[in-house]
Order: C-alpha cells, then sequence, then structure tokens
C-alpha cells in the first residue's frame, strides 16, 4: 500500500523519461535543429567579420576641371588612405549629383579650373567635397581626416622651389557639404530605414505560416482537392496581408513625421509605389517559406534566418559601404538592401525614379524568382 | 451495359520501396453506394486520394466519372467531393463562412441560396453562426458532407467519415448517404464498421494493397466457404484459450454472450465442437457473420491488425 501512495519529492527516471523524449523529438525535427546550429555562426561571423564602424573604401566621384601632377597626387592620396575610392571621374557636375541621390556614390569631389594655378601660388584653392551624409556614421570618419590626407598628398610635391608652401593652415581650402542630413541626425536615417526592417519582419513571418498552418491542420488536403492553381491560392494568401503593410507603412511615416521630424523631400507617391513593391517581395518569400517548411515553427525559423541577414548586412544598421566585398554582394541580393536605398532616397535626398531604378529592379527581380520558386515548390498533390 | 462512375484498371501506387496499392480494378457503376474495407493500412486511402487526384498513381489507367484519370484530374476534381479521414475545414470560420468559402471557390451560381439549402437540408441551419471549432464530432462529420455535396458532386469518396461518431450520428449521416445516393451521386466509402458495410450496395475488401474480395454482402459471405458455430452460456468465454489450439479452428471469439468459432474444414470444425462439448455447451451452425468473414480474411491474408497507416 505504502509504494501506491503519492510520492512529492523528485523522480530522475521521469525526468530521464521527458529528456529521452525531448532528444528523440530534436534530432527528427532536422530543420529546426540545424538552424540552431548555424544561427550562432552566422551571427559570428556577421558581427565579427561583416561590420566595421570604421568605413574605408567609400565610392567616390572626382570631377576635375584639370588634370596635373598635383591633381594626380592628390587623388593618388585620397585613394591610398584607403578611405576612398575613386571610382568614377565625372565631366559633368549634374552627374555628381545623380550619384549621390542614387547612393553610387558616398563623395563627390570636385576640382575646379585654375586649382592647381592657385594652389602654387598659395592662394590656398577650394577644393569642394559633397558628401552623402544621410547615414552619420558612414561618412563621418572619411570627412575627419580628409583635411589631413589631402595636404600630406600635396606636402609630398612641396619641394624644392615650392617647400614655402608648407604651411601651418594647409594648402587647400576643404569645403565640406555635407548633403541631405547636415546636422548628423540618426533618426533621420535610422526612422525611414525602420520603414524596411518593420515590413520585413512581420510580413515574412506572416505569411510564411500562411501555407504550414494549413498543412498542419490538415485543410490543406481539402485545399488541393478543391479546384484553385498555386497561383489563385497564392495571391488570395498574400493580399489581405498587403493591406496590413499598408497600414504599418501609414504608421511609420506619420511617426516620422510627428514623432522624429524627419524630412520628407521626395516623391511620396514614388515612395509608395516602392513601398507596395517591397511588401510583395516579402509576402511572396514569406509564401515560398511556407512551402519549404513542414510545420509553423519552422517557417518562423526560416524567417530569423533571413531576417538576421537582412538587418546587418543591408546598411540598416551598419554603413553598407565599410562592409567587405562578400557581405556587400550577400547584401545587394537581399531586397532590403535595395530598399533602404529607395526610401532613404525618396525622403532625405529627394531622389527620382530615374535615381533609384537599380534598386527597384533589384527588388522585383526578387520578387519574381521567390515567385517562381514558389509555384515550383507548391505541390498540387500530396506526393 | 451500365454506366461507370469509376472505371480503373491496374491501379498501383509505390512510396519508395513501399507498395501501398498493388494493381488494383474498380469498376463502379453510377448511383451505388460502394463500402471500402480493410484493415488499417490497406490502401484504401491511397486509393481514393489517386481518383481524386490528390495521388499520382504510379501504374494504371482509367477512367473517373468519364474522365481521364491523369490527363483530366482537375475536371474531376470540380465534379467530385471528397471527404477526409480528418476534420479538414477551418476551425476559425463559422459554419456558414466555411460553406460560403466552398461555395466561392467552386464558382457556385446564386450562392446565398445554395449554402441555404444546404444548411437546411443537412440540418445545419439553427449552428450556422457557430465556429466550426465548437462543434461536436458528429456536426463536424455533417458540416464536412455539407461542404463537400454543395457543389453537387457526381462522385463522392468518403474517406472514414464516421470514425469516432456515436451511433445516432452515424445513422443519421448514412440516411444523408441513401439519400445522395437516391438522387443520382455515386459514393464510395471507406469504413470500418460492419453494420455501415452492410448498408452498402457492394464491397470491395483490401489487404496490404491487394484487393481480396469483393461483391454484395451476402455473396462475400457465400464465397468465403466459412463455416460457424456458437455457444453461449455462462463461463463459455474461458473455453476460447483452449478451442484456439484445435485444428480448423482459424478464429474464435467472444461475441454478443456467445463464442464463435470459424474455419474452412467442416470435419475438423465438428470435432473441435464434439471435444468440447462434454463440458455442457449447446453448439449451433450458424451463418457467419460478415465480422466473421473479414477476420478469417486477414488472418489469411496475414495482414496485421496492430499495424497503422
Amino acid at each position: 500500500m505504502n509504494s501506491k501512495r503519492h510520492r512529492k519529492s523528485l523522480n530522475f527516471a521521469r525526468i530521464n523519461a521527458v529528456f529521452i523524449k525531448e532528444l528523440i523529438q530534436m534530432r527528427r525535427d532536422r530543420l529546426t535543429f540545424a538552424v540552431m546550429l548555424a544561427i550562432p555562426i552566422l551571427e559570428l561571423v556577421l558581427f565579427g567579420y561583416a561590420i566595421n564602424t570604421d568605413p574605408k573604401h567609400l565610392p567616390t566621384a572626382v570631377h576635375a576641371e584639370e588634370f596635373t601632377p598635383q591633381v594626380r597626387s592628390l587623388i593618388a592620396g585620397l585613394v591610398n588612405s584607403e578611405y576612398f575610392d575613386v571610382s568614377t571621374n565625372i565631366s559633368d557636375a549634374r552627374d555628381g549629383e545623380h550619384l549621390l541621390a542614387s547612393g553610387e556614390v558616398v563623395f563627390v569631389i570636385e576640382i575646379p579650373s585654375g586649382f592647381t594655378e592657385r594652389l602654387i601660388r598659395g592662394e590656398r584653392p577650394q577644393l569642394l567635397v559633397a558628401a552623402d551624409a544621410s547615414d552619420p556614421v558612414a561618412a563621418s570618419n572619411a570627412l575627419a581626416r580628409m583635411n589631413t590626407i589631402v595636404n600630406r598628398a600635396l606636402i609630398k610635391d612641396f619641394t624644392g622651389a615650392l617647400s614655402y608652401l608648407k604651411s601651418e593652415l594647409g594648402s587647400v581650402d576643404l569645403v565640406l557639404h555635407p548633403r541631405y542630413n547636415p546636422e548628423g541626425i540618426t533618426q533621420y536615417n535610422i526612422v525611414p530605414g525602420l520603414l524596411g526592417v518593420i515590413l520585413t519582419m512581420t510580413l515574412v513571418m506572416i505569411t510564411g505560416v500562411a501555407m504550414t498552418r494549413e498543412t498542419e491542420r490538415g485543410t490543406m488536403e481539402n485545399l488541393l482537392a478543391m479546384p484553385g492553381s498555386p497561383f489563385e491560392v497564392m495571391v488570395g494568401k498574400i493580399l489581405p496581408f498587403l493591406g496590413v503593410g499598408a497600414v504599418q507603412t501609414v504608421i511609420v511615416l506619420l511617426v516620422a513625421h510627428w514623432l522624429f521630424a524627419v524630412p520628407f523631400v521626395g516623391s511620396i507617391s514614388l515612395l509608395l509605389v516602392s513601398v507596395a513593391l517591397f511588401i510583395v517581395a516579402n509576402l511572396a518569400l514569406g509564401f515560398t517559406f511556407s512551402t519549404i517548411a513542414k510545420t509553423q515553427i519552422q517557417a518562423m525559423q526560416l524567417t530569423v534566418f533571413f531576417f538576421l541577414p537582412s538587418m546587418l548586412l543591408s546598411g540598416f544598421m551598419f554603413p553598407f559601404r565599410g562592409m567587405p566585398m562578400w557581405a556587400q554582394v550577400i547584401g545587394e541580393v537581399l531586397p532590403l538592401t535595395h530598399f533602404l536605398r529607395v526610401v532613404r532616397g525618396i525622403m532625405l535626398k529627394g531622389a527620382q525614379f530615374n535615381d533609384l531604378r537599380i534598386d527597384l529592379a533589384a527588388i522585383a527581380a526578387f520578387m519574381v524568382v521567390v515567385v517562381f520558386i514558389a509555384m515550383l515548390r507548391y505541390k498540387r498533390t500530396l506526393d | 451495359m451500365t454506366e461507370l462512375a469509376i472505371d480503373v484498371s491496374g491501379l498501383s501506387k509505390h512510396f519508395g520501396n513501399k507498395i501501398a496499392v498493388n494493381k488494383v480494378d474498380l469498376h463502379l457503376p453510377k448511383g451505388q453506394v460502394w463500402g471500402f474495407l480493410g484493415p488499417n493500412g490497406s490502401g484504401k486511402t491511397t486509393t481514393i486520394r489517386m481518383l481524386c487526384g490528390l495521388l499520382k498513381a504510379t501504374e494504371g489507367e482509367g477512367n473517373c466519372l468519364g474522365l481521364d484519370l491523369r490527363k483530366d484530374a482537375e475536371l474531376i476534381r470540380r465534379h467530385t467531393g471528397y471527404m477526409t479521414q480528418r476534420f479538414s475545414f477551418w476551425n476559425e470560420l463559422t459554419v456558414r463562412e466555411n460553406l460560403e468559402f466552398v461555395a466561392r471557390i467552386y464558382e457556385l451560381k446564386n450562392r446565398r441560396r445554395s449554402v441555404n439549402d444546404t444548411l437546411e437540408v443537412l440540418g445545419l441551419a439553427h449552428r450556422q453562426h457557430q465556429l466550426a471549432d465548437a462543434l461536436s464530432g458528429g456536426w463536424k462529420q455533417r458540416l464536412a458532407l455539407a461542404a463537400v455535396t454543395m457543389h453537387k458532386p457526381e462522385l463522392l469518396l468518403l474517406d472514414e467519415p464516421t470514425a469516432g461518431v456515436d451511433p445516432q450520428a452515424r445513422r443519421d449521416f448514412w440516411d444523408q448517404i441513401h439519400r445522395l445516393s437516391n438522387n443520382g451521386m455515386t459514393v464510395l466509402v471507406s469504413t470500418h464498421y460492419m453494420d455501415e458495410a452492410e448498408r452498402c450496395d457492394h464491397i470491395v475488401y483490401l489487404a496490404h494493397g491487394n484487393l481480396i474480395t469483393e461483391g454484395t454482402v451476402p455473396d462475400i459471405i457465400d464465397q468465403s466457404g466459412l463455416i460457424s458455430f456458437r455457444a453461449e452460456g455462462v463461463g463459455v468465454r474461458a473455453l476460447e484459450p483452449r478451442i484456439k489450439k484445435l485444428p480448423g479452428v482459424e478464429y474464435a471469439a467472444y461475441f454478443a454472450a456467445g463464442l464463435h468459432i470459424c474455419g474452412h474444414d467442416r470435419s475438423l470444425l465438428e470435432r473441435a465442437v464434439n471435444s468440447v462439448a462434454m463440458d455442457g455447451y449447446h453448439w449451433q451452425e450458424i451463418r457467419p457473420s460478415l465480422e466473421d468473414v473479414f477476420i478469417a480474411l486477414m488472418e489469411q491474408t496475414g495482414a496485421d491488425r496492430r499495424s497503422h497507416t
């Protein structure tokens, strides 16, 4: 009789029973297990290698009216500093506007005609530097060092008869134009970016569970037994969330305006069209995840697995140009990267469609590929 | 010749190395109710899924409703109602919302009236605003039947529709099936219940993916060649272990307060009965029940009753 009495003490055999059951279940769910191992590796690589708060190799365009040995030394000095990658030489000042607005370059350096002559005369000629300051972190280090870099580059040439030019003041007058966000207010950069982050996180996840829920509850079999093409099912499934995304967009924009006073200099209609495209791309991705995952939890994990690099490699948290090449290549695949350029471009820089067409095309291409995969993965049968 | 609703030959389905369905022929005349029987894992669900296009047949050709099984899967779907083994409608939707969804998917004209008529005929009208989740098992089955018949399919495939439903609800459910059949619908229904099998016009028995026997209930009992004896009385149950071991006794089971023994060899069976008759029980030859026949078939085909799909 005594043995049947309820005992309150811990029973290790029972703990062991549950422990073994959990181990078996964990082993059977391969995807979950893989994601649990992959996420720390991913984080280590991203945080350890990809992120750099002292961004170098920033793309720079030079608009030089003359190409004298001094100008060449100056450009060489910029390149040697590793902060500036002089990728383009432009002949028209308007090209510089476009390159800055589209985000293709961070700096446009203008060397006016007569620069060398005035330099030699000791008149401290102006060197005009326009910088994309929409992300205050990205440009600040390079700008802070620019004076030193320029003077050091020129001083090497100031030998012999020119040695009188080695002045305390520096030989050129550096005129900086931090553009788009001259005060360097972080929120101006973060808040528009958050729009993309919020849309990515919520919409991919919400559609990610859309099909897996049907599978888990057994309603998938019914859905398949009824008429309807995969495309019809997909469009019907993602349409409601297009509305959700629209509401989120309105909320973020209103908060950006009222609470953070983020400027909006571009076209609202261009922004809305871009947002719609971005929302659909994310919904399609979520739908694709839900054709790959077997359970809702797996779909959530795939979302996290996608969301993490999106946050870190898109230029949302850390300057895109500061990352190593491989990280930038991955970043270029992610729709958030392009969307950030678009939304910041429109809101802060007043970028036009022409400035953003490559980024918009990239988002559209991503969407097409993802829809294609979803259609391949969506099975019309239970085979 | 009567028109066939299902006319397939050599239907097979392989999952990797496993043969789930092996060269099954089905020729099902229009307007009949056919029962699909067999132990768990015998291939009933797989066959039904192949018939409505949810699984691609590995081998075999044929027609469903005069449409090619392979080429016209989409069209077959439109004219077939398939009720899955597990309740597969949407729990977050009310009864009415579920039916409206189905009406939209099938592009029914006059949607409102179709939904109202269906609710009325299946006695769901007073529950139309309840969430499907809140329905009991019997009512869920009724909702599922309503949903899969609303587009007036010519062929109805029901996969264990009454599993876990109480006898009253099962009886109501079968009344509905006969009503639909009287209106010209062809029905193929899988079941484990003998009383349901006896309500069918024709029975097909599957085991291990093979079609073992088919026919009307009396035909199947006659064809089986099975002989049954029965004894009643207090303590007769205790005889079961002993009598089972006797030669010729293929199967012994206690039910309805009596012990049944079955076998194919009359002389051996009679000898077995006589050897235990001294215990004072009166043995009587009876007509084998359908259950006797099926259990004998299961033993013959070596089907493992413990296996699951």
